[in-house]
């Protein structure tokens, strides 16, 4: 397991290397010069070769490349072209919104998912079946910003259950905090509790005729066990693999959603970041969010070798 | 104890029902060991989860019949009833021992999840009875084995755990569904001695499927031959091998190696295919393939008719045409006499 571990540690340096140069390249793939792209139209010649100074644009693109990735390990991601503030820090104290609208929706995308798969299987031979495959691929299919909008309107404005937008920090009251994320993570897992359970309903249904489900029932074990323990624990194995690109998929989200609710997350860090060509920190939160990518799909298969004892590496 | 009346298990298909158990009777007496026997695809599966209402249902339902076990009728039970039964008082084997048991979980928590769902007891008590009946199957080391996972296990193995979960509850009838089908001879031979073993000492009926004669002819006080649903000869084990009374009974054993025989004797297969179990054929169900079929063959269903002493067959010929037709056909195919 330990080795295992290890092997795969290592095996993210190949894919750390291509994602860093990916994110070093985004400021030399826009054409144009991209000091004069940053300060714009009417810069004097001066302030320009004085940014390209502050950049490290004047270098030869490898030096650059070396340079950048030589301040980034030692934790240095540069300055904000706009405020001058670093990078990093930035970043870091706009993590906390951000974290806490993935947390809360992936606590709501597991608490409603697994319910409805379950219910979905114990049903099967009823009509809740198809009404859940209809009502999973809806979900998957609405735009996210229509359904925010639609959530909005609805027990925001019209019936005014929840705040239409904001954030406040979990250190001013536990509960504005939960209060504020409700809507915005709701929006945020309804694309996701679609998909989710529809893997979950698709293993259960594959576990749910294997002879090994048969000699549990041989054994008089109550069909509510037999679904809870024996066919949802295998179902999981698969589901596990869709949990990488769900991440994904929320990261990517909440750049929609942190900007319709004005939450001042990293989506939102980055959206202004490109309207004000601030290439360090838009650099800067693809790498966070690429680093966060990797690490969540290492994990993944950690804890894929950790359900399924069958590839357990040892 | 178990008495088995004019059952019918249909299975409502795509391609229309499928009458994989049809008008079946027999009985088991405490103690006693069955053999069903027949091809592939004759129901013999589709009965054997009958007897524990383990049939898919959807899309398997029981439009005639009872099946009896202690006076109870086990169609008329409530879930709840069944679930105290399974397990209880009739447990079963399957097939293939790679997928019967849950790849996921340790087969010790296998084990004594079998034991803890009829006795209320704690778990160390339940780990000590677990080690107890793995010592019982003939697992070594079982303090240690109880934290294997399946595929840590040989198939021989794994059919061994099977049989301890079976015996978990100290069941008065054992099903075994082909036990030895999916592993080699050698291990056969094991699992059947641990079976033989296994009705001593905790004194088990059993009921024993299988498409070799040879495991029933060790194992078995009677036999119950089956075609496409039916039962088409029952009697004692000597009975159903030496005075064999329906054509597919005595082609069944001539297509299978003997053990008690010389082995030079040449095997014949039986001809042509099952029967399609949505609409069988006229008259007699195995007359497309019958050597000795007659015109009444096609026309007349034969029903079970007693031969001797609890042997039945369902078979319209004679006896004396049954025994010449054999005659030859065996001198055709040996030295080549003409029809
Ligand atoms: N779930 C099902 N759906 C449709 N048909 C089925 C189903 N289960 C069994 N059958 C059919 O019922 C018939 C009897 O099957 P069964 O499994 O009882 O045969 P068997 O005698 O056990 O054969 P084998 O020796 O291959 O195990 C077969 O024709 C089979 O195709
Ligand atoms: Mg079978």
């Amino acid at each position: 397991m330990l080795q295992y571990t290890i092997r795969r540690l290592f095996s993210l340096i190949p894919v750390m290397c291509i994602v860093s140069i990916i994110v070093f390249m985004i400021i030399h793939l826009t054409p144009g010069n991209p000091a004069h792209l940053i300060l714009g139209e009417d810069a004097s010649e001066e302030s320009i070769k004085q940014l390209e100074e502050q950049l490290g644009l004047d270098q030869p693109i490898v030096m650059q490349y070396v340079n950048w990735v030589k301040d980034i390990v030692t934790g240095d991601f540069g300055q904000s072209v706009y405020s001058s503030e670093p990078v990093l820090d930035i970043i870091l104290g706009r993590l906390g919104p951000t974290f806490s609208i993935t947390i809360v929706s992936i606590i709501m995308i597991l608490v409603i998912s697994i319910p409805i798969a379950i219910a979905a299987v114990w049903k099967r031979n009823t009509l809740i079946d198809p009404l859940f495959i209809s009502i999973s691929l809806l979900g998957v299919s609405i735009p996210e910003f229509w359904f925010a909008m639609l959530l909005v309107l609805g027990f925001a404005v019209s019936i005014p259950l929840f705040p239409v937008a904001g954030y406040i920090p979990m250190a001013d009251g536990i509960f504005q905090w939960l209060y504020h994320l409700i809507l915005p993570s709701f929006v945020l897992a309804a694309v996701e509790i679609g998909l989710v359970a529809r893997m979950l309903r698709d293993g259960m249904l594959e576990s749910v005729n294997q002879d090994y489900i048969r000699t549990a029932r041989a054994k008089g074990v109550k069909e509510s066990i037999v679904l809870m323990k024996h066919v949802f624990s295998n179902a999981l194995i698969p589901t596990t693999t869709v949990i990488g690109a769900m991440v994904a998929g929320l990261l990517g989200g909440t750049v929609i959603i942190e900007t319709m609710f004005t939450i001042p997350g990293m989506g939102q860090l980055l959206v202004d970041s490109i309207y004000r060509r601030d290439y360090p920190i838009i650099q800067g939160v693809i790498l966070f969010i690429a680093v966060v990518y990797v690490i969540v799909n290492l994990l993944v298969d950690l804890l894929y070798t950790f359900l399924d004892p069958r590839i357990r590496y040892d | 104890m178990l008495e088995v009346k004019n059952l019918k298990a249909y299975i409502d298909t795509p391609a229309g029902i499928v009458k994989a158990v049809d008008d079946v009777s027999f009985s088991l007496k405490a103690g006693e060991t069955i053999g069903i026997v027949g091809e592939s695809g004759s129901g013999k599966s589709v009965l054997a989860l009958s007897l524990m209402q383990l049939n898919p249902s959807p899309p398997t339902f029981y439009p005639q019949g009872e099946i009896l076990l202690e006076g109870k009728n086990l169609l008329h039970l409530k879930e709840k009833e069944l679930r105290n039964l399974r397990g209880n008082d009739i447990a079963m084997i399957f097939q293939d021992p790679m997928s019967s048991l849950n790849p996921i979980f340790k087969i010790g928590t296998q084990l004594m999840e079998a034991i803890r769902t009829h006795q209320n007891i704690n778990r160390a008590e339940a780990k000590k009875k677990a080690i107890v009946l793995l010592k019982d199957v003939g697992i070594s080391d079982p303090e240690r084995r109880m934290n294997d996972y399946p595929h840590q296990l040989s198939g021989g193995m794994r059919q061994r755990v099977m049989i301890a979960i079976a015996l978990a509850g100290k069941p008065k009838i054992l099903i075994a569904d082909e036990p030895t089908t999916a592993l080699d001879v050698t291990i056969q031979a094991q699992i059947l001695d641990l079976m033989k073993d296994i009705q001593k000492k905790y004194g088990t009926a059993i009921i024993i499927i299988t498409h070799d004669l040879g495991v029933v002819a060790q194992l078995a006080d009677k036999i119950v031959v089956m075609y496409s649903g039916r039962i088409v000869e029952e009697g004692k084990t000597e009975d159903i091998f030496y005075h064999t009374a329906m054509p597919y009974t005595w082609s069944l054993l001539r297509s299978m190696p003997r053990i008690d025989t010389s082995s030079r004797e040449r095997l014949i297969p039986i001809q042509g295919q099952p029967p399609n179990l949505v609409s069988p054929p006229e008259g007699c169900n195995f007359n497309p393939r019958c050597p000795f079929a007659t015109a009444d063959c096609l026309k007349i269903d034969p029903s079970l008719t007693e031969r001797g002493v609890g042997h039945y067959a369902a078979c319209i010929l004679s006896e004396k045409i049954f025994e010449e037709g054999k005659l030859q056909l065996e001198n055709f195919e040996t030295k080549g006499v003409p029809l």
